[in-house]
């Protein structure tokens, strides 16, 4: 696939984007914790995956901008807070340990699925970044589900707090496959190899056989908002003050 | 004996293994397997140019930039114009490092990777509860931490030799 008509390339932008705010959001999010998380290694640990998923949205700022020949920073801080796509899940402050690890869990498996189909994709500069993606969030995948069982298995209160940001995350969580605009493009550009839809119930079905194999309950709840990628929070406001704070200190700046 | 002229891109392979990866000096660019390709071909305003790939260990690593810089520093006068691209046309692995490079790694204190082979499927990544001890070669020790302190890197403990060290991740 050399040159995509514009319909096409449109689409393919709006999934760039929708990947590249999930990744960038959260890596802040799970940025703050350095320095305070429960214990030293995972203070290394949580700065390290924050790391590799500002990376990998640095990987696909920049391969939106080739296609669309805007400027890879300004993509990542030059827009208002209501211009980001990332799903509601990433609305939310990072609150207690247990918050954040429950968002990793549902987040690292979402991913997942997603890269894995991406790694097929007919667009061969996703494809070729899908594959290289998976081989890192391996990793973060290992360590989450050893986080998911070490809570849910650590006593009472640990449990209760896990169990209860399960259920409260589990709604916007969904909103990672929240269907895009255009989405029917990228299927038939096979750009997107399945429907966002086939990859939702897939992680549902995964996340579920965890969940039981952990003895945590499952959420019966699948409904999804559509509009979970268009929708703020005071939250993602007050974070976006933080990380634009410097880039927006000087906007004509060469960094 | 018959003396023969090095070719033009062993020159620039043997300058590449000059330079050393920024975030482990013991071991250079080429032992590291992040240099892809090297071409020498037309450039655009008419000279020649000097195309260099290179691939990034792990998508977010910082040291990405300063591997560029001394890339095209180091290749300047080589040909009119150096470019290196960065390419995920086949992802780095660690396999890539050369049996000289893991030598490099164990004799700085860094246990090497352990092979991965070519089936990668998802889940045949692992960090391992053991790691050989580059210190004192004791197979005595534990995993402290999958993460470490830059991307590539985890954190292991040696029972015989007390040694806290660290191992290049197989990725």
């Amino acid at each position: 696939m050399s040159e995509l008509d514009r319909e096409t390339r449109d689409a393919l932008a709006e999934l760039l984007l929708a990947m590249a705010d999930d990744e960038f959001v959260l890596g802040f999010w799970d940025s703050e914790w350095t320095g305070i998380a429960p214990i030293l290694e995972e203070d290394v640990a949580m700065s390290s995956v924050s790391q590799d998923e500002i990376g990998h949205a640095k990987a696909l700022y920049e391969l939106l901008a080739e296609l669309t020949g805007q400027d890879a920073d300004r993509i990542a801080f030059g827009r208002p807070p209501e211009g980001y796509r990332h799903a509601a899940l990433m609305n939310h402050a990072r609150t207690d340990w247990a918050f954040s690890i429950a968002r990793r869990f549902l987040y690292e498996h979402a991913d997942a699925v997603r890269l894995e189909s991406l790694a097929t994709s007919g667009y061969q500069p996703l494809a070729d970044l899908a594959v290289k993606m998976r081989r890192e969030e391996t990793y973060h995948l290992l360590h989450f589900d050893l986080w998911l069982r070490r809570l849910a298995e650590g006593g009472d209160d640990s449990r209760a707090r896990l169990s209860e940001a399960i259920e409260r995350l589990w709604p916007d969580a969904q909103t990672v496959f929240a269907p895009l605009a255009t989405e029917a493009v990228l299927v038939d550009a096979r750009i997107l190899p399945e429907p966002l839809e086939t990859l939702r119930w897939r992680w549902i079905d995964r996340v579920g056989a965890l969940l039981k194999a952990a003895n945590l309950p499952v959420p019966v709840n699948a409904h999804l908002d559509a509009d979970g990628r268009t929708r703020h929070t005071e939250e993602f406001a007050w974070l976006h003050g933080e990380f634009t704070m410097v880039s927006g200190s000087e906007a004509k700046a060469t960094w | 004996m018959v003396a023969v002229a090095p070719s033009r891109e062993s020159v620039v392979w043997k300058a590449l293994a000059e330079i050393r990866d920024p975030e482990i000096p013991a071991i250079s660019l080429v032992d590291l397997g992040v240099i892809r390709r090297v071409a020498f071909e037309p450039g655009p305003a008419g000279g020649e140019r000097l195309s260099v790939e290179l691939m990034p260990t792990f998508v977010g690593c910082p040291a990405i930039e300063v591997m560029r810089q001394q890339i095209a520093e180091r290749l300047a006068d080589l040909a009119d114009e150096v470019v290196v691209d960065l390419t995920f046309a086949e992802p780095w692995t660690s396999d890539r490092i050369s049996p000289a490079g893991r030598e490099a790694l164990r004799a700085s204190g860094f246990a090497p990777p352990v092979m991965i082979g070519s089936t990668f499927n998802g889940e045949s990544l692992t960090v391992l509860p053991i790691a050989t001890c580059p210190y004192c070669g004791s197979r005595n020790t534990t995993l402290e931490n999958p993460f470490g302190p830059t991307l590539c890197r985890a954190i292991y403990h040696c029972a015989d030799c007390r040694q806290p060290f660290e191992a290049f991740k197989p990725i």
